[in-house]
């Protein structure tokens, strides 16, 4: 029996299947990315936070919040901007904007969106933030977490648990006010008159925000989110990456060694500051891989380092791997300009405008009423007794404004055909009919069409409905008129 | 069977079992998973006990909480039915003719009749209440006992031709052929005449003679005129609507052999409430006539006067 020689199998670079996590504890660093990080941060939650409270008032017809997604009434509020359920491309219309926005900005500068703006990444923030500020830096956190557990130990884990738990209730809590008036449901919220639905997405979202942000933390970015996969494809040899770079700083030696030998080693000190940093836990001086998230936190670290020890700054910073290579020949750099305006960016950008651009337009000259007919199946006709011919449609009209609005509804062809609504006698049929139909609402009509026979002729015809207000609008909507064969 | 051992190529425990140099390794499953599959075993003995479960001879173990499908059906029905009845009891006490002066329970009546029609009626009437031969189209304007909205639920209550119900609409047209009345030549006679006064046919000589026979065997029923008569559920001959057909072979048919179209007395079955609701979906269908005593409900209506 042969077997194979077991060494040459070697496992020192592979993360093993069962591997157990090895748990991050980056290091407090202060430098430009950090606090473009905090300004990101701070802005998102402030967002997130802030923007149901604000006011916005529509009169006496509509909610006074500005941004609202009013599910049980299915309209969307955002500002002076009014969505209802059939205008939802607007939505979709955004949300392709998102997808292309995030092309764009990976194909320009990596994973800045996960570095920076990705939920999971700032409130993964917010929490290794708690961790310093309750158990100290890196260092505290270490020992701490290698400590035993006693009575101190368990004492101050359940407290830091409890004001994750806080920060994740306050997160989940304010997600619900998105939906439904803010002041009044946080008060229904307290006083345990909130719908249950309430309850439970809070409930969820406290749970998710506790166990994704407080414990999963980096896992999320590196096994779960599928846009570390994605973003291999997006990037190319022209996009700005967070580069060790391996020829300045290789061989690492620490300072003393270097100054036994010069020109043994290269800029690299080892100090593992980069590593120490990283809220992932990676080291980039292993190259681009899938845990780097591009927050640039490294760049900072390494930056402070290197002028501490009197070297030039830069030994990690963003360079695309063009650039890698011509500085490798002795080139000089692309110019940045160059490196953010190249054809893929303009396309993704053109898309990304266009889409704008298209959604303004639509946005500007939408009309805020709709008409839409329904032709009666069953009968397709009814023969009266005057041999007359009388069709049955079902008519809806919407307001879409916020204030009652009086509408007529005309026919346009169909030249002997008068209406009349399931509300009005068949003998007040007109031409022309006139509705006041609520602010904010669809008004549903029976509405009978009648053509004078005998000899009436069937095709097609149109409802049209009109405005009275001086803001006036149309719209029409065309339909059949069906005969006796 | 070897000894358990440590292989070296991977790390791993063997099983300590080998087959032709061929050794198992001993991964196990991970934890979380052992013990998802151990709640899911406890889960299930919970669900047995709490729930309907095991199949017994008669029926099956009911499960302490006690809980049944049809019970669950019941509570559900019984919501409902407390949901709607305001609206029930708001319709039992308001006049059929006031009906329409109050919009938002006429629309409730409407969508409550719409819903007891596909119940009751539509095997007779039809899904969009069109009728066929020898049913009523319900949605044209002719009425063989009334229109109004208090007519259609008269007729609903009581039926037509119903012995069983005294207050039932009663009539019936005389089968002149084959009761021997009058003779074949006769019958094609009056119905030339028919065919004239509705419009089918120009006057001929043929129905100058139908003319005599009308006069003396059918305007008792239908009019001098020939436009029925809604007391007796005599049809107008004029219009276009016929309920048996209107062409030549029909019109023989009918006046030979007679129909006796039936409907049932609903007033037995239905809950007066689901009989004013019906009526007032009927009513609805585009073809009804206004109650004398109605006020105009159609209040945001355009004047009449553009119709062309």
């Amino acid at each position: 029996m042969n077997r194979p020689d077991p060494v040459a199998v070697d496992h020192s670079n592979e993360i093993g299947l069962y591997e157990k996590r090895k748990q991050v504890f980056p290091k407090q660093i202060d430098g430009t990315f950090r606090r473009l990080k905090w300004a990101i941060m701070a802005f998102c939650l402030l967002v997130y936070w802030g923007t149901p409270w604000i006011r916005w008032d529509r009169g006496p017809y509509a909610p006074d919040q500005a941004v609202l997604i009013d599910l049980a009434h299915r309209r969307f509020y955002m500002f002076n901007i009014e969505i209802w359920p059939q205008e939802f491309y607007f939505v979709a219309g955004l949300l392709i904007m998102a997808g292309i926005g995030l092309f764009l900005v990976t194909s320009a500068v990596g994973r800045a969106w996960c570095g920076y703006a990705c939920p999971q990444t700032v409130w993964t923030d917010l929490f290794q933030h708690v961790d310093r500020f309750l158990d100290g830096d890196r260092n505290a956190q270490l020992r701490l977490a290698k400590a035993p557990w006693g009575p101190a130990k368990v004492a101050r884990r359940v407290f830091k648990w409890s004001i994750y738990l806080l920060i994740a209730f306050l997160t989940g809590g304010a997600w619900i006010f998105y939906f439904a008036d803010a002041p009044t449901l946080q008060h229904e919220f307290w006083t345990g008159q909130a719908a249950p639905v309430a309850y439970a997405t809070v409930g969820v979202l406290t749970f998710t925000t506790f166990w994704l942000g407080g414990f999963m933390r980096e896992q999320v970015c590196v096994y779960m989110c599928p846009w570390p996969r994605i973003q291999t494809a997006m990037l190319d040899e022209k996009s700005l990456l967070v580069t060790y770079k391996y020829w300045r700083g290789e061989p690492r030696g620490s300072v003393k060694k270097a100054e036994k030998n010069p020109d043994a080693f290269g800029d690299c000190v080892d100090c593992n500051q980069c590593v120490a940093v990283c809220p992932t836990g990676i080291d980039i001086r292993e190259g681009t891989q899938v845990g780097c998230i591009t927050c640039a936190l490294c760049i900072d670290a390494c930056d402070r380092v290197m002028g501490q020890v009197g070297r030039p700054r830069g030994l990690i910073d963003y360079t695309t791997l063009d650039d890698t290579a011509r500085e490798l020949r002795g080139e000089p750099h692309t110019p940045i300009r160059k490196t953010l305006f190249r054809p893929r960016t303009l396309i993704y950008f053109g898309i990304w405008a266009a889409l704008g651009l298209g959604l303004l337009f639509m946005l500007g000259h939408r009309t805020r009423l709709d008409l839409s007919v329904a032709k009666d199946r069953n009968p397709e006709y009814v023969l009266l007794s005057s041999g007359s011919v009388r069709n049955g449609y079902t008519v809806k009209l919407r307001n879409m404004e916020d204030r009652p609005r009086k509408m007529e509804v005309t026919l346009d062809g169909l030249a002997a055909g008068s209406m009349y609504t399931d509300e009005m006698e068949a003998t007040d049929a007109s031409r022309k009919l006139t509705f006041e139909v609520p602010a904010d609402e669809t008004m549903r009509l029976r509405v009978y069409v009648t053509e004078k026979g005998p000899g009436a002729e069937g095709g097609d015809f149109s409802f049209n409905l009109r405005a009275m207000d001086k803001e006036g609008g149309t719209d029409t909507e065309r339909t059949t008129f069906t005969t006796p064969d | 069977m070897a000894d358990k051992r440590i292989d070296e190529a991977t790390g791993t425990e063997t099983m300590g079992h080998e087959w032709d140099g061929i050794e198992e390794l001993n991964t196990p499953l991970p934890k979380w998973w052992l013990y998802t599959f151990y709640a899911c075993i406890a889960f299930a003995i919970g669900y047995v006990v709490v729930y309907p479960a095991i199949p017994l001879i008669n029926g099956g173990t009911p499960g302490i909480w006690g809980w049944t499908s049809r019970g669950q059906f019941d509570k559900e029905m019984k919501a409902e039915q407390a949901e709607r009845a305001p609206i029930l009891a708001a319709l039992a006490k308001t006049p059929l003719d006031q009906l329409p002066n109050d919009p938002k329970l006429m629309r409730a009546a409407i969508e409550g009749g719409a819903a007891a029609f596909k119940v009751n009626c539509v095997q007779c009437h039809g899904a969009g209440a069109a009728g066929s031969k020898g049913y009523p189209n319900l949605n044209d304007d002719d009425w063989l006992w009334g229109g109004t909205i208090d007519q259609i639920d008269y007729t609903i209550t009581h039926g037509v031709r119903q012995a069983a119900d005294p207050e039932s609409h009663m009539s019936q047209m005389p089968s002149f052929g084959k009761d021997g009345i009058l003779t074949a030549s006769q019958i094609d006679q009056v119905v030339t005449y028919v065919q004239t006064i509705s419009g089918q046919q120009k006057p001929s000589a043929a129905s100058q003679a139908g003319a005599a026979i009308f006069e003396q065997n059918c305007a008792v029923c239908h009019g001098a005129d020939g436009k029925g008569n809604q007391t007796l559920g005599a049809p107008n001959l004029t219009d276009a609507i016929w309920l048996y057909g209107g062409d030549r072979k029909d019109l023989i048919n009918t006046v030979t052999n007679a129909h006796y179209g039936q409907m049932p007395n609903w007033g037995g079955r239905l809950d007066p409430v689901t009989i004013k609701m019906l009526a007032a979906y009927v009513h609805s269908r585009g073809g009804g006539v206004a109650s004398p005593a109605a006020a105009p409900a159609a209040a945001d209506a355009a004047p009449a006067g553009e119709a062309q």
